[in-house]
């Protein structure tokens, strides 16, 4: 986006260019500071309303087994998963995420490129847009409950070769389903966009479909398909956590939830750090698709329609 | 738009290849995950093969490429399980020429449903679960009754006063749901009140965070699980763990209603097949000689279980490996075999106990093939044949200490 203005200003590229550079610093560390800010403020709130609980008779529980204290969690995330264990509960609940990432992340590419697949197959194809579109849509009021055990049972008979199916594909899987639905509309929106007078002058080029796709439809389809691609990322996310608790696979951040979950009784802030991986998870893939939204966009100008 | 066919190829051709990128790239994150899952079994089987040359082997035929065989589970990796666990651990399995794999369960896994699919070789399920999955149509057999007893109770603090179901009158009474409140209903029913507008019932968590809240008068609990969860919490009156003189609980076992458990579970359809038959038979012995080893060394097994990484702490573990040899030990007739008498109460309570809808688990009886003890009674020949002691007579629990959280 800076290089836009750059460029114009060669003459004096230097000093203009660490102008940005410090302004994009300082505006970052004001974003941070503004998050901070934000996660402290919905700490007090929820000390706050502890507070209130023990004043005045709520609709639910304020004690400290339904909503322990904020600094109870951040020491329950220092101490040992188990007794005598090297790992913390935080290192774990870290650990768990990273790996919940990575399904995520397969599931996203894997989601996005049969996504994407489908939608330029249903825009070169118009019988194919009527035919297949509502089986996508139908795809998604399935229910991921009934989804994930089914697609566990059918995994666990697959085997190509040496090998083996494993339910973290059956994650994987549920991810990548979840996934596809948001980019193949948004992107089939996306390349439907040129207007009728850029595609005309691509004909009055003789431009083949492949030229007009890579040429016109793709660079027109971006301010349609990077919100595609955060809503698909955010869903592979939600599938990932939800298939694990679904499915009891182990490894990830939701297999952890379900195996904290039930010392709650005794440790109720165990479970709060690991469903904090979670939202840590679902930040770290979003700022994931920014920086590929930022790559993705850099030579197109900011106020672009979306 | 017009097209020449050369044009379409073209078209199509690079459809194709971002296809075939797309599953690369799901093969190539596929293989690398595998790779990463085989170190971890190869080191567990290379520590388990000292310990299995030190066991008795009661079948120590020739073995050249082991069987494979997968089991599932009801839950994630616990004591409740510890039977499997150290079958395959202390290489029991390995004697029989079986591979197996364990494989864990989850909120959604019903694991009658993921063997009658043919997802698993065999199943862990309560025998009234699997009742109802029979007949909605699922052909399994019961092949091993590990479980001999009951583990569900109902914990109150001690000053609601609820020692038997009668006391459930006018209580809020906590149960799970999902084909684990049938013995709290038919309980109630049995105390001669009607579940529908005598108690409040009320959907549990699963935790017991909802009694110690004071939000329902009893709870249900296993007492390998949920009871021990209890006893791991901090008394804020006392600052101190609570105990056991702190609640009243109702046992169903006592009250008359108890329902058969954990057991293992076999395809009806697969078991016509001779070659299946013999895979039973050598599962089912291989198991219940871990479920042995696990009576005589509550500590090692517990120990397994950990290792086999469960987040539950050590003393939870342990002891919960000490309720289910409870449950499991005595057996008189033979570890693993139905008495008949139990199996019929189980079908009567399953036959009999309206829930809320008044819809009771069966209509009918279910069919002979429901189970078999012809398994256990060869299994149990034969590992008493190997000088081990089937029926767990001179069985005494151990004490076991929780610690705060089960640590």
């Amino acid at each position: 986006m800076t290089d836009h203005a750059a460029v114009p200003a060669a003459t004096a590229p230097r000093p203009r260019r660490q102008s940005t550079v410090s302004r994009r610093v300082r505006k970052g560390a004001v974003g941070a500071l503004w998050a901070l800010a934000g996660i402290l403020l919905v700490m007090l709130m929820w000390e706050l309303v502890k507070w209130v609980g023990t004043l005045v008779s709520l609709p639910f529980n304020t004690n400290d087994l339904s909503m322990p204290h904020v600094w109870t969690m951040f020491s329950g995330a220092w101490q040992p998963e188990v007794r005598g264990s090297d790992t913390t509960v935080l290192q774990a609940v870290l650990q768990s995420a990273a790996y919940s990432l990575l399904i995520a992340l397969g599931g996203f590419i894997i989601g996005v490129s049969v996504g994407l697949l489908l939608a330029i197959v249903m825009q070169r194809f118009a019988f194919l847009e009527r035919g297949l579109l509502p089986f996508v849509i139908a795809s998604q009021t399935v229910p991921l409950i009934a989804l994930a055990p089914l697609i566990t049972g059918i995994g666990n008979r697959i085997s190509i070769g040496p090998v083996q199916w494993s339910t973290t594909y059956s994650v994987m899987f549920i991810a990548a389903y979840l996934a596809f639905f948001p980019l193949s509309v948004g992107a089939l929106r996306g390349l439907h966009a040129p207007t009728a007078t850029s595609l005309e002058l691509m004909r009055s080029y003789a431009a083949t479909p492949r030229a007009t796709l890579f040429k016109l439809r793709f660079p027109a389809s971006l301010p349609y398909l990077v919100p595609a691609m955060k809503v698909s990322a955010a869903a592979a996310v939600v599938g990932t956590v939800v298939a694990e608790i679904s499915t009891g696979v182990r490894g990830g951040i939701g297999r952890l939830i379900l195996e904290y979950s039930r010392e709650a009784t005794s440790q109720p802030a165990k479970v709060y750090v690991a469903v904090f991986g979670a939202i840590v998870l679902g930040l770290v893939a979003a700022g994931l698709v920014t920086a590929l939204d930022l790559y993705l966009t850099r030579n197109l100008p900011k106020e672009s329609p979306a | 738009m017009r097209h020449t066919p050369r044009r379409r190829w073209a078209a199509l051709t690079s459809v194709a290849v971002v296809g075939a990128l797309a599953l690369t790239a799901c093969s190539s994150s596929s293989s690398s995950s595998s790779s990463s899952a085989a170190p971890e079994s190869s080191a567990a089987e290379s520590s388990a093969a000292p310990e299995s040359s030190a066991a008795e082997s009661p079948a120590a035929a020739e073995c050249t490429t082991p069987t494979p065989v997968s089991l599932q589970l009801q839950w994630v990796a616990q004591a409740q399980f510890a039977g499997y666990y150290a079958a395959k651990e202390l290489g029991y399995y390995d004697e029989q020429c079986l591979d197996v794999t364990i494989l864990e369960g989850g909120v959604d896994i019903v694991p009658q449903t993921v063997l009658a699919q043919g997802g698993a070789d065999f199943a862990i399920s309560w025998v009234p679960k699997a009742l109802a999955s029979i007949e909605q149509g699922a052909a399994i057999t019961n092949v091993a009754q590990v479980f001999q007893r009951s583990g569900t109770l109902q914990v109150s603090f001690a000053d609601k006063g609820i020692t038997t179901a009668a006391d459930f009158k006018g209580k809020k009474i906590g149960n799970w749901g999902f084909g684990n409140e049938y013995e709290v209903f038919a309980a109630i029913t049995k105390a001669g009140l009607d579940p529908a507008a005598d108690v409040e019932l009320v959907q549990q968590q699963f935790d017991m965070a909802a009694l110690l809240n004071g939000e329902i008068d009893a709870a249900e609990a296993m007492t390998y699980n949920e009871y021990a969860q209890v006893l791991e919490a901090i008394n804020p009156a006392t600052g101190a763990l609570y105990t056991p003189e702190d609640f009243n609980v109702v046992d169903y076992n006592e009250e008359g209603v108890a329902m058969y458990q954990d057991a293992i579970w076999a395809s009806t359809e697969r078991l016509a097949d001779p070659a299946y038959q013999e895979l039973t038979q050598k599962f089912v012995t291989a198991s219940l000689q871990g479920w042995i080893h696990c009576r005589d060394n509550a500590q090692e097994c517990a120990d397994i279980v950990l290792a086999a990484g469960t987040k539950l702490g050590a003393s939870h573990q342990l002891w919960q490996m000490n309720e289910v040899n409870k449950l499991i030990w005595p057996s008189p007739a033979g570890v693993g075999i139905i008495d008949a008498a139990l199996w019929e109460q189980t079908v009567a309570v399953a036959l009999t106990t309206k829930n809320l809808e008044g819809a009771t688990i069966i209509t009918g009886e279910p069919p002979a093939e429901a189970y078999t003890n012809q398994f256990a009674e060869a299994a149990n020949a034969e590992l008493t044949a190997a000088g081990l002691n089937t029926t767990g007579d001179a069985f005494a629990p151990i004490a076991v200490t929780l610690a705060e959280g089960g640590n």
